[in-house]
């Protein structure tokens, strides 16, 4: 019964997240699209318990799950600090100008 | 007992999660769907994980106790670092220059310096 419940949960997870991929994939700006990418990484962490707990491996997957947390932050993280650092204006000139100079914009 | 309080609580997790969905589906421009989804999204994480940390638990070996570290753990993060993420995100598509929506304009395409 257990296991029924957690089946259905990680299968309600993924079909909850089919909107979140289409906000990812035709979001109207860059931030929309990083929001849906965050969200789907960390609902990623637990469909990873989920799994583990199916599987009877909770001792390894927990360990998945806890670098699958630490990544999704730091590439959220970085992707902020990126398309800050882009800035206002056009994007292909900042691009060109912080990898020529690397000076803050 | 444990095992169906954590199944209860995962549900919950399940039901907020549905309301962060909505909101970043339906929600007119980034300032408010990231306003949807950074509440939602880290209490149905923390929701998820506590009823998973209960439906882990068999007795009182040490197995179980670091297991449960690690899960305490991985909650405190999450609490930490969803908020944090998500006031990057939005505090770098401030600064770039995305226009916050207005009753008035009905187009969603209003982000400054979108080559589109």
């Amino acid at each position: 019964m257990v296991e029924n419940c957690l089946n259905v949960f990680g299968c309600l997870l993924i079909f909850f997240m089919l909107p979140l991929l289409y906000r990812a994939v035709v979001g109207p700006t860059t931030i929309d699209r990083m929001i849906g990418v965050n969200i789907i990484g960390t609902k990623t962490t637990i469909l990873l318990l989920i799994i583990g707990l199916l599987f009877h491996r909770i001792d390894m997957f927990i360990d998945l799950a806890l670098t699958y947390a630490l990544l999704n932050f730091l590439a959220s993280l970085a992707a902020a600090r990126l398309l800050e650092r882009l800035g206002r204006g056009k994007e292909h000139e900042s691009l060109i100008r912080v990898e020529a100079g690397g000076k803050k914009s | 007992m444990t095992v169906y309080i954590g199944l209860f609580l995962m549900a919950t997790g399940l039901v907020f999660f549905l309301g962060t969905v909505l909101g970043v589906h339906r929600f007119p421009d980034c300032y408010t769907r990231m306003h949807g989804a950074a509440k939602g999204d880290t209490l149905s994480s923390i929701l998820f994980i506590l009823g998973i940390l209960l439906v882990s638990i068999d007795g009182f070996g040490i197995e179980t106790m670091v297991r449960t570290a690690k899960l305490w753990f991985i909650i405190f993060f999450l609490f930490i670092a969803s908020p944090a993420a998500s006031h990057a995100l939005v505090a770098a598509g401030f600064r770039r220059g995305v226009v916050p929506w207005k009753p008035g304009n009905a187009s969603e395409k209003v982000e400054a310096g979108e080559p589109s």
